[in-house]
């Protein structure tokens, strides 16, 4: 788990795929280390990527390594640790709240600024840069700022 | 599962998976023509999910039931090859027209996906339980835009109207398969088609009210079915052949 936790998610580079909740389990057997991952979005165009990474982040044990992506476990955000959802503030990002199930669209209208904290806030449209963000308004510091979303 | 669920299975998912692809292209289109860069960011992140969606169908058809790799299924076939409903087909238009579509699309495609959630065949559930996660954010966007425009001025309000006149006889095409579908459902595999309409004419007709827009009072849906037979209109082979221009040049190469 050290190993994966120095593979960081190409699109927040300060993330590491543990933190983010794409690591849904690892087995050893003998020299051979699986690593079972499930995407945050279907669509993610990094997911190529991250399987490279993982596995030559594995290998570099002097293990060989298989990665194997599916949707047994389906990721939500929930997923992210605790520490994860810091570093995603720190990143300037809004972390997206713990949901049962249904993500709340109205509570993201008024989603805390990550830079001050405000909920004086409005979103401007549930799609942003990448596919897990949205665009967000802060009317206090008038800055614009983008949401990890809820899914 | 029986040779006849497993062929319907197999229809099944190819119907649903070029819809996907082929929205997904159609959305993509909008990529630097939005009408405010947000917009233009949404339909590319749509087109993203779509394309995401119609490749996780094609795995399954590729793992679970022996169909060639993902990429061969979407590049390689002929057009009479597709399924995928005239609906999808069409070019993006007018904003008002693909805001439209992607509504009525996208509403049909949650209550599909959170219905197949529950599938007694778990690789569909699986995936299901993936997409439907998605597909909240899509329909979210689109409620949000037809509510504001048809809640908005007199023009906005009219173009929403004569856009759902003109599309929501296409979207019909969605629901062409209730026959094929029919065997599966009384296995409890998925649920019926009938249904699924059903409670997606009872919600779109639901919102329609609380915005102030009139269901058309004709909807003659005949003109636009056959995809699910592989006949389609004269826009889907333009289509595929932009969509495979770069695959086609070499096959074989390794991205």
């Amino acid at each position: 788990m050290a190993a994966l936790e120095a593979v960081m998610d190409p699109e927040i580079p300060v993330l590491s795929v543990v933190d983010l909740g794409i690591i849904t389990g690892v087995e050893i057997e003998d020299d051979l280390v699986k690593v079972n991952m499930t995407p945050t979005f279907s669509g993610c165009p990094a997911l190529k990527l991250m399987e490279k990474q993982v596995r030559e982040a594995v290998e570099g044990l002097g293990v060989r390594a298989e990665v194997i992506t599916n949707f047994d476990v389906a990721w939500n955000s929930n997923r992210i640790s605790e520490k994860g959802r810091e570093i995603i503030k720190n990143f300037g990002l809004a972390p997206p709240p713990k949901h049962t199930g249904n993500p709340d669209f109205e509570a993201m209208r008024h989603t805390a600024c990550p830079y001050c904290n405000s909920e004086n806030t409005t979103m401007k449209s549930p799609f942003g840069p990448t596919l897990c963000r949205s665009l967000h308004y802060c009317f206090d510091c008038l800055q614009a700022f983008e949401q990890f979303k809820p899914v | 599962m029986s040779p006849e669920q497993i062929k319907d299975l197999r229809q099944l998912l190819y119907r649903l998976a070029d819809d996907q692809l082929i929205i997904g292209h159609r959305n993509s289109e909008w990529t630097g023509l939005g009408p405010v860069l947000e917009e233009d960011i949404a339909f590319s992140s749509i087109a993203q999910d779509k394309v995401g969606h119609a490749h996780a169908l094609y795995q399954l058809l590729n793992q679970e039931l022996a169909e060639p790799e993902p990429d061969t299924i979407a590049f390689m076939r002929d057009e009479m090859d597709f399924f995928c409903c005239h609906f999808v087909e069409m070019p993006i238009g007018e904003y008002d027209f693909s805001l439209i579509r992607h509504w009525l699309f996208d509403l049909a495609e949650q209550i599909r996906f959170d219905a197949y959630a529950e599938s007694q065949w778990l690789p569909l559930a699986k995936v299901a339980r993936k997409i439907k996660g998605e597909i909240k954010y899509h329909v979210f966007h689109a409620e949000t835009w037809v509510k504001t425009l048809a809640e908005g001025t007199e023009e906005s309000k009219a173009r929403m109207q004569s856009a759902l006149n003109e599309v929501l006889p296409m979207a019909f095409g969605l629901f062409e398969c209730k026959e094929n579908n029919a065997l599966l459902a009384e296995a409890g595999l998925i649920t019926a088609e009938s249904a699924l309409q059903s409670q997606w004419e009872s919600r779109v007709k639901a919102c329609l009210t609380a915005w102030g827009l009139q269901w058309p009072s004709q909807v003659d849906a005949s003109r636009y079915l056959g995809g699910r037979q592989g006949y389609h209109t004269s826009q889907l082979q333009p289509l595929l052949n932009e969509m495979t221009e770069v695959y086609r040049l070499d096959p074989s190469a390794e991205w």
